[in-house]
C-alpha cells in the first residue's frame, strides 16, 4: 500500500536516523538514557528517598512512644493521610473538585461494619464487597457529572456526600444516628488486633501502599492522562484521551482507597457514627490535599498531618485553638497558595537563594519570589 | 458513501459549512489536501480558518456538509476517535499542560500507543516498564527533534515563547500522527525563531506527515507550501500553487480590499 506516513508502529525506529538527517548529530545511546535519567530520575528519586527515611521513623515511631493517645493520634493522622492521598487522584491529578469524599469513607466502614458484626464474615472478606461498594457509589457520583466542570461539579459532589451520611443516619440498618457499635477487631493469620500500636501498623501498611500506588499511578499512561485532563481537557481530547472515561477512573481509583480505609477504620474505633463521615470531614480532606499542595504525594501527607495533627499542637491555647488553627491555616494559605509541598517539589533551593539575595541586598528588587513556582 | 471514495486525498471537505446562530463561519468549503503535502489555508482574520481546523478534529460539528478522511465521513467523529485515526494538531494560542514538563507534555501525547492497564501499572510488570521507557526515550528524541532536548525538564509555563510553540509540535508529533494541522506555527515568533519552526515543519513534513498550517507570514507560506488555499468570510476564494494564489485578484481584494475605480 502506498501509504506516505509509517504506520505508528514503525516510527520509533526512524527516529534516529531522522534525526541524523536532520542535522541533528546522532549521539551514542548513553547519553541519550542520561538525559532521560536527569528528565524523569532525580526528582522523582530524591522525594522518594526522603519519604522512605521519614516513613522508616513513622514505623520506628510507636517502638518509642508507647504513649496510647499519641499512638492513636498517629494512626488518626495516618487514616487521614490515606483519605488525602485518595481525594488526590481525584483533585490533585484528575482536577476534578471533590467536596463529599467522606462518603467513599463512609461506605467502606458501613460496609464492613454490618457484614463482620450481622454476617460475622472476617474483616479481611469484607474488603472486596467494601472496594466494591465503594466502586457503585464512584459511579453513582461520578456517570452524571461527567460532562460537569469546576463548580457545578463541587456542588453535586457535596450533594452526594450529604446524601450518604443522611442514609446512614436515617436507616435502621446502619443504627441511625448512634452508628453501629462492636466492629470485632482485624485478624490477619490468627493474629488478632486489638492495641492501637497494632492499628497504628494496619495503616501504616496501607499507607505505604497508597504512597506506591499514587506514584507509580503518577508516572503512568493513567496518571498522564489524569494530569492531561486536568490541565486542558479539550487538548487531551485532541491527543485521544477520552476524557469522560479518565474521570470516572478517578473517581473509582479514590473510591477504592477511600472504601479500603474506612473497612480498617471501623475494626480500629470499634464502633463507627454518622458524624464521622459528614460535611466537615470532606472538608477536612480536601484541606488537607490543598494545604499540602494539589496533585503532590508528599503534599498530601503533609496536609494530612497538619489538618490533624494542628488542632493536637495547639491544645495550649485550650478554648480558642481551633481558632488559632484557623489563623494558621489562613496564614500558611497566604504565604504559600500552592501548598506546602507542591508537585513541582518543596523549592527550598529557591526559597533558600532568595532569602539569602534578600540579606545580602545584592539586587534590590526584580528577582523573582517563590511563591510563583 | 462520499464522492470522494477513491481520491488521492488523504483529508477532503465537502460542502462544509458552520453556522453559529445568524454568523456564518464557514460557506460551503471545498477542496481536498494530497498525501504528503505541506498545505496551507491562509485568510484574513475572522475568515474562518480556525473554524475549519475545528471542524476537523471534532472539536465543532458542521452544520451541513462533510469532513472526509481516507474517503470515511469522520463529519460525526469525535475529537479522541479523530486522534485515533491519526489526526494531531497544535493550538493558534498554545494550549500545553502548563504545569507539566516538556517532557511530560511530549509524553501525554503518546496516550495511544500504549495501553494502561490498572494492574500492570501497580505492580510495574516488565512488559509495561519496556514500553514506558521504549516511549519515554522516543520523547527525548522529539524534543531534539524540535531543538528542546535541553528543557527536557522544565516547566512548560516556565519555557519562553517561541519555545513553547515548537513542545507544541513535538506533543502533536509524538502522537505518530498521518496528518497534522498547525494552527498559525509561526504567529508572534521572532525571525530568527521563524526559521526554526519552518525548518521543524520542512522536516515534520519530511517525515511523511500531510502537513496542514494556518499561517499569516506570507512568505513563511511561499516558502513552504506546495498548495494554498484561501478563506475570506467563510468562502474559499482561491486555491492552488502559492504562486498563482498570491497574484489572483481575488485574494489581493480580500486582503487589501476592493481597487476603487
Amino acid at each position: 500500500m502506498p501509504e506516505g506516513a509509517p504506520p505508528p508502529e514503525d516510527l520509533a525506529s526512524v527516529i534516529p536516523t531522522a534525526s541524523a538527517a536532520a542535522g541533528l548529530a546522532t549521539r551514542e545511546s548513553s547519553r541519550a538514557s542520561s538525559s532521560l535519567a536527569r528528565v524523569a530520575g532525580p526528582s522523582y528519586r530524591v522525594r522518594a528517598g526522603w519519604q522512605l527515611a521519614l516513613l522508616l521513623l513513622a514505623g520506628l515511631g510507636p517502638l518509642v512512644v508507647t504513649n496510647d493517645y499519641v499512638v492513636s493520634l498517629g494512626m488518626q493522622v495516618e487514616v487521614m493521610m490515606c483519605l488525602a492521598l485518595g481525594l488526590n487522584i481525584v483533585v490533585g491529578y484528575a482536577g476534578l473538585l471533590d467536596l463529599g469524599f467522606a462518603a467513599f469513607f463512609a461506605i467502606g466502614a458501613y460496609t464492613t461494619g454490618l457484614l463482620s458484626l450481622n454476617l460475622h464474615w472476617p474483616i479481611l472478606a469484607t474488603l472486596p464487597v467494601s472496594v466494591l461498594m465503594a466502586l457503585a457509589g464512584a459511579v453513582i457520583v461520578g456517570t452524571p457529572t461527567l460532562r460537569l466542570r469546576r463548580d457545578y461539579l463541587a456542588v453535586v459532589t457535596l450533594g452526594f456526600g450529604e446524601v450518604v451520611q443522611l442514609v446512614v443516619n436515617n436507616l435502621d440498618q446502619t443504627g441511625g444516628p448512634t452508628g453501629i457499635f462492636g466492629i470485632p477487631p482485624l485478624e490477619i493469620l490468627g493474629f488478632q488486633i486489638v492495641t492501637p500500636i497494632g492499628y497504628y501498623y494496619v495503616f501504616f501498611v496501607t499507607l505505604v501502599v497508597f504512597i506506591a500506588a499514587s506514584w507509580r499511578l503518577r508516572v503512568s499512561r493513567l496518571g498522564r492522562a489524569w494530569l492531561a485532563i486536568r490541565e486542558d481537557e479539550d487538548v487531551a481530547m485532541a491527543m485521544g484521551i477520552k476524557t469522560q472515561r479518565y474521570k470516572l477512573y478517578a473517581y473509582m481509583a479514590g473510591a477504592i482507597i477511600g472504601g479500603i480505609t474506612g473497612s480498617f477504620y471501623g475494626p480500629a474505633m470499634i464502633g463507627v457514627a454518622p458524624p464521622t463521615f459528614g460535611f466537615m470531614q470532606s472538608l477536612l480532606i480536601v484541606m488537607a490535599v490543598s494545604i499540602g499542595g494539589m496533585g503532590s504525594v508528599p503534599g498530601a501527607l503533609i496536609g494530612a498531618a497538619v489538618v490533624i495533627g494542628g488542632p493536637e499542637v495547639l491544645r495550649t491555647f485550650s478554648q480558642a485553638r481551633l481558632l488559632v488553627f484557623g489563623l494558621v491555616l489562613v496564614a500558611m494559605m497566604m504565604a504559600r497558595p500552592q501548598g506546602v509541598w507542591p508537585e513541582g517539589g518543596p523549592g527550598l533551593g529557591r526559597i533558600l537563594a532568595a532569602l539569602r539575595l534578600r540579606l545580602s541586598r545584592a539586587r534590590p528588587s526584580g528577582t523573582p519570589a517563590d511563591g510563583t513556582r | 458513501m462520499t464522492a470522494a471514495t477513491r481520491s488521492p486525498d488523504v483529508l477532503a471537505v465537502q460542502g462544509l459549512s458552520l453556522r453559529f446562530g445568524g454568523l456564518i463561519a464557514l460557506s460551503d468549503v471545498s477542496f481536498g489536501v494530497p498525501r504528503g503535502a505541506l498545505f496551507a489555508v491562509i485568510g484574513p482574520n475572522g475568515a474562518g480558518k480556525t473554524s475549519l481546523f475545528n471542524c476537523m478534529t471534532g472539536f465543532y460539528r458542521a452544520s451541513s456538509g462533510a469532513v472526509v478522511l481516507d474517503g470515511a465521513d469522520v463529519t460525526k467523529a469525535s475529537a479522541p476517535d479523530l486522534a485515533a485515526m491519526g489526526i494531531r494538531r497544535t493550538f493558534q494560542n498554545i494550549r500545553l499542560f502548563p504545569r507539566l514538563t516538556a517532557h511530560e507534555n511530549v509524553l501525554a501525547g503518546a496516550h495511544l500507543r500504549s495501553t494502561s492497564n490498572l494492574v500492570a501499572v501497580l505492580i510495574r510488570t516488565p512488559g509495561m516498564r519496556r514500553r514506558e521507557r521504549e516511549l519515554s526515550e522516543e520523547a527525548m528524541e522529539w524534543l531534539r527533534f524540535v531543538g528542546l532536548d535541553a528543557r527536557a525538564a522544565v516547566r512548560a509555563v516556565d519555557l519562553p515563547y517561541g519555545m513553547r510553540k515548537r513542545l507544541e509540535m513535538a506533543r502533536a508529533m509524538m502522537g505518530a500522527p498521518r496528518i497534522a494541522l498547525l494552527d498559525e506555527p509561526a504567529a508572534g515568533v521572532s525571525s530568527m525563531e521563524r526559521e526554526e519552526l519552518s525548518d521543524v515543519i520542512r522536516r515534520i513534513r519530511d517525515r511523511g506527515v500531510t502537513v496542514v498550517m494556518i499561517e499569516h507570514d506570507v512568505e513563511l507560506v511561499m516558502q513552504l507550501a506546495d498548495e494554498v488555499a484561501v478563506l475570506d468570510q467563510g468562502r474559499l476564494i482561491a486555491r492552488g500553487a502559492p504562486s498563482n494564489v498570491r497574484n489572483d485578484p481575488k485574494v489581493i481584494e480580500a486582503y487589501l480590499g476592493r481597487r476603487r475605480r
